[in-house]
């Protein structure tokens, strides 16, 4: 039923939400959203601009604080940039330990995900079982690189910590374990009815808005196509171990949730692959500490989509110029297109859905207003 | 002891602000009310609206653009009002000092009675921080806080505002 009148709804920066300060204005016209504008910026620190005034290696620990959750994608993301600047070739065990890191990262990222949709759909109970669940990533994760948020594993010509065998028995163990009970949370969440009905025909992204809008990751993924940088351009040992792209057809929050919890299957079944195919040899080789004039683009698959870093050397130790094109500034106008015909009470729902990480994508100050 | 004062130090409820960090902080907040850590034991809890909080746990730098944000959260909450500083970035700036749209720690902006480092923060340090604000209050301390709460310093906008209302 349409008022004929709209009103406005701001929406942020401070809200329950979300864990980021974003904005949005939401013109509503009854409990349909008509017009969504978003304005972001809050969490702009100007991350690029101080990547030039430090040294490559110092730049290191910049990279993963650009995001405290995909914090070794980033990390990741950087060192085959800066790799592919010298260029460098790492060992090929370094480059199965950065993998293993990576599908970890995956899985207590998609775990945390699937908990604040759930949370968000109101299901507080799944919420607090996959975060508990989670605590066990995050003590794999302390054990191998001696944090729990920011690793610190990766540096430039390879990683810093090896995985001991010890390690790896612990991992499989983990996983049997995690694995199992994504299973039975995901049966749940396929039968579960108040789940479904706050999920299902929600935030529909048609595939062709998908492609115009440029989503990408589970996203785009959840409306049926097939795009993962893992297997499209395989980087670090993506090319050697056999693994699916999940897709589903579902186009709505419900199928993000889905094709999320069946990656993490699919990700458990990459690290016991990588682990049993483990190299032996070196962990890391000496960078120089100067880099000759040069070029190069990193292309990585964060958990919440592609992620694409650029580097520009010019003789000194540190860069002359350096890009970050995080995975939510491809999501957002998609999640914008999504939101109009939405109720409100959806909003949350269909927000929270892209997975949206702010702190990666806020690159905007406006000094100057013009008069 | 006052029934205000035993229901402060009993029950504060907690609002968590992000003014720019990377998320770490923030999900090490929220793991620490997941069952694991669960700092709903101490009679903490995290709600939505900062007319209904206590404690103010800010992460990250504070970014200029959300300056005027953090100081109007501020005012809005009811006196006697707590700030917690969690992570490096929180307390000093961190990694992001010398960055050109960040000012630095909270304090530059607004008085903080608590200072959690570490980047970030595991979930047990931000509760031993949030324990020790506890253990403040109820000693006595933060009592002459009642009054108008001060504020330290004014955002860049604001100050401009204020010049030109002068001229
Ligand atoms: S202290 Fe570290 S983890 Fe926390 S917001 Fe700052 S950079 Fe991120």
């Amino acid at each position: 039923m349409s008022y004929g009148t709209t009103i406005k709804v701001p929406f942020g920066p401070q809200h329950p939400a979300l864990k980021e300060p974003e904005y949005f204005l939401f013109e509503v016209d009854g409990d349909i959203v008509v017009k969504v504008t978003p304005r972001i910026g809050y969490v702009h620190r100007g991350v690029e601009k101080a990547f030039e005034q430090e040294t490559y290696l110092h730049n290191l620990y910049l990279a993963e604080r650009i995001c405290g959750i995909c914090s070794h994608a980033h990390s990741t993301c950087y060192t085959q940039t800066i790799e592919g600047l010298i260029p460098l070739e790492i060992p090929p065990r370094a480059v199965y330990i950065r993998l293993i890191m990576a599908e970890l990262e995956r899985l207590h990222s998609h775990s945390l995900w699937v908990g604040i949709a759930a949370h968000e759909a109101g299901f507080d109970t799944l919420f607090m079982y996959l975060w508990r669940d989670r605590e066990m990533i995050m003590d794999l994760m302390e054990e191998i690189s001696g944090n729990r948020v920011t690793h610190a594993i990766n540096t430039i010509g390879g990683v810093r910590r090896d995985i001991t065998s010890e390690q790896a028995t612990k991992i499989k163990k983990f996983l049997e374990k995690f694995e199992s009970n994504v299973k039975e949370y995901t049966k749940v969440l396929e039968s579960e009815q108040t789940f479904i009905k706050r999920t299902k025909d929600v935030g529909v992204l048609k595939p062709r808005d998908a492609i115009v809008l440029c989503a990408v990751g589970p996203t785009l993924r959840a409306s049926g196509i097939k795009s993962d940088v893992r297997a499209d351009d395989p980087y670090l040992a993506y090319g050697e171990i056999p693994f699916n792209v999940i897709t589903h057809d579902g186009c709505d929050v419900y199928a993000r949730t889905i094709v999320r919890c069946e990656e993490m299957i699919e990700s458990a079944n990459i690290i016991r692959y990588a682990l049993d195919h483990l190299p032996e040899g070196k962990i890391k080789v000496p960078p120089p500490r100067t880099i000759a004039p040069n070029e190069s683009v990193g292309r990585v698959e964060a958990p919440r989509g592609e992620l694409i870093h650029y580097a520009r050397s010019n003789g000194t130790n540190k860069p002359e110029r350096y890009k970050v094109r995080a995975p939510t500034l491809g999501n957002l106008a998609s999640v914008c297109q999504t939101l109009i015909g939405a109720h409100v009470a959806d909003i949350p729902l269909i927000l929270a859905g892209i997975d949206p990480c702010f702190s990666c994508m806020d690159r905007v100050i406006i000094t100057k207003k013009s008069v | 002891m006052s029934v205000r004062k035993w229901a402060r130090i009993r029950s504060p409820w907690l609002i968590h602000f992000n003014t720019g960090g990377c998320n770490g902080c923030d999900i090490e907040f929220v793991a620490a009310i997941t069952p694991r850590f669960d700092v709903e034991r101490f009679g903490i809890k995290l709600q939505g609206s900062p007319r209904h909080a206590d404690v103010l746990g800010v992460t990250g730098p504070i970014t200029m653009q959300i300056t005027k944000r953090l100081l109007r959260i501020y005012r809005q909450m009811p006196e006697p009002k707590f700030v917690v500083a969690i992570g490096t970035c929180a307390t000093s700036g961190g990694p992001f000092k010398d960055c050109y749209s960040v000012h630095g720690g909270v304090d530059t902006v607004i008085p903080v009675d608590v200072y959690i480092p570490g980047c970030p923060p595991k979930p047990e340090a931000i509760i031993y921080g949030i324990a020790k604000l506890l253990n403040k209050l109820s000693e006595g301390e933060g009592e002459e806080k009642v009054e108008e709460g001060k504020v330290i310093k004014e955002s860049e906008e604001e100050r401009r505002e204020k010049e030109a209302k002068g001229h």
